[in-house]
């Protein structure tokens, strides 16, 4: 099947970039290369096309409800220009996915709202949300913006800076706060701004009409592109999960709460897998997500054996690379929680090898 | 993009360079493959004395994003290994024909070596 393709695509192979499949859509992987791009986020900005991501649009009187009934997290808690971390779970209580959801600044009468679910999944999302608003009976519509807009991530400490100078309404720009996002116009353009990221930096995530994409790319002239493989590294370091990698529902079922994000769980809402987390928090988890570094050389990888000091097997990483900014080697892996604690020594096997490996406190890296 | 490719030395399809030296054959990877790699951040080579064979992988070149073999171009005891890579991988991107080096290899049979790529030939390959 042809990938699917960002609108910005042959302009990243002007400048260089080489591109992978990510979730069925060719994306660009890397640019000037991922340290350099990664050393850009941290000390400075950069900017990445992650038009991939999915875009679901939820309006109409029911939006709410059918919201709150198909992610964990509170819906009713958003404000207009609010937004919040969010999974969407099984019966089961095991993460199908993750996003964030957008209460829109500008909805109508009643709440609209926009969620992003991970690439490739809009829809099967698209599916279960009208599955679902059509067996309960709610007055509800459900679109798929996927391919009207795009998305672009400016991420770094000079961020602000950046999307300010870009915006032309700047200063309310600059001023949003965590979590929080409002329309804005950027050369030219009707963009939705908010101060949210995946790399552990301030920076702020634009959705922008496809046919407008060009022009506010332009309008970030002079910030770094940088591609996926960045992205991976900055989000590893900052302890940040990717679906498909740390959680996947057929291959590796797990619930917020082994996957340390049971905070996006609220237990005094009522949705889909509800009762099942109730009674895991009640029970507690066998096995938690915890952050692993190798003491000895080697790199982790996604699927290596994570075994305890007498060898025997007691878990896998679920990510790993070598960390630029802290030249460490670094994974993350699931393990039985009496394994789970900082400073537990695991072994990691690497091509056979065990390789002495320590627990550690996530996120590894904090701005 | 055009790459350096030294004709020098031989060439492996799986893109290690062997340059002779006598009864010595140093290796390392071609310009091509550093770039394709990415940032190197992890070698892992055979010990001195080690034994490789022609086409058998002796070591693995690890980039930020992937994990990949390298492939011993001649047969013969590891002479040498640049453990100089241990603390500094990142020479394997900044001088992949010169300090990027990896091993040298005492060939049993020098003939190997006329088996291998010439560097036209290299070049038509990656082009």
């Amino acid at each position: 099947m042809a990938l699917r393709t960002p609108p910005l695509r042959g302009r990243h192979e002007e400048v260089g970039g080489s591109f992978t499949d990510f979730g069925g859509w060719e994306m660009p992987v890397e640019f000037a290369g991922i340290r350099t791009e990664h050393e850009a986020v941290r000390e400075a900005v950069g900017i990445f096309d992650v038009s991939h991501m999915g875009e679901i649009e939820v309006g109409g009187p029911d939006a709410t409800t059918l919201m709150q009934r198909l992610t964990t997290n509170d819906v009713t808690a958003l404000s207009p220009g609010d937004s919040q971390y969010a999974c969407i779970t099984d019966e089961d209580g095991v993460i199908l996915d993750d996003t964030v959801v957008y209460r829109r600044p500008d909805e109508g009468e009643t709440p609209t709202y926009l969620f992003v679910p991970n690439a490739g999944h809009e829809d099967w999302m698209v599916e279960r949300w009208t599955d679902h608003r059509d067996e309960w009976g709610l007055d509800a519509t459900v679109d798929d913006r996927t391919e009207e807009y795009a998305m672009f991530a400016v991420q770094g400490p000079d961020a602000v800076e950046h999307v300010r100078e870009a915006t032309e309404n700047g200063s309310e720009v600059a001023s949003l706060s965590r979590f929080t996002a409002t329309t804005a116009t950027l050369a030219g353009a009707d963009c939705l701004v908010a101060r949210t990221g995946y790399t552990g930096e301030d920076g702020f995530e634009l959705v922008v009409p496809w046919d407008d994409a060009a022009d506010v790319w332009d309008a970030f002239d002079g910030v770094e592109p940088c591609g996926l493989g960045a992205r991976d590294t900055l989000r590893l370091e900052a302890g940040l999960l990717l679906s498909g990698q740390d959680f996947q529902h057929e291959e590796n079922p797990r619930t917020p709460y082994e996957a340390g994000i049971g905070f996006t769980v609220k237990l005094d809402t009522e949705f889909v897998g509800r009762d099942a987390l109730e009674a895991q928090k009640e029970q507690g988890v066998d096995e938690k997500l915890v952050g692993i570094r190798l003491v000895d050389r080697g790199i982790p990888r996604h699927g290596y054996d994570v075994t305890d000091t007498d060898g025997e097997v007691v878990g896998t990483v679920t990510s790993g690379t070598m960390s630029p900014t802290l030249d460490e080697p670094i994974g993350l892996a699931y393990v039985p929680t009496d394994l789970a604690s900082p400073e537990t020594r695991l072994r990691v096997v690497v091509r056979d090898r065990p390789k002495k490996a320590v627990v550690e406190p996530l996120p590894f890296y904090e701005r | 993009m055009s790459f350096e490719t030294p004709d020098d030395r031989k060439y492996n399809e799986s893109h290690e360079w062997a340059l002779r030296d006598g009864d010595t054959v140093r290796v390392g990877i071609s310009d091509f493959a550093q770039d394709e790699l990415g940032d190197v951040v992890f070698v892992e080579l055979p010990d001195v004395g080690d034994e490789v064979a022609q086409g058998e992988a002796f070591g693995v070149v690890e980039s930020i994003k992937a994990v990949s073999d390298v492939y011993a171009p001649v047969s013969g005891e590891v002479t040498a290994v640049n453990e100089a890579l241990f603390d500094a991988p990142e020479q394997v991107n900044e001088d992949p024909f010169g300090d990027g080096w990896m091993l040298e290899i005492a060939a049993v049979d020098a003939d190997e070596l006329d088996e291998l790529l010439t560097a036209d030939e290299y070049v038509d390959q990656v082009a």
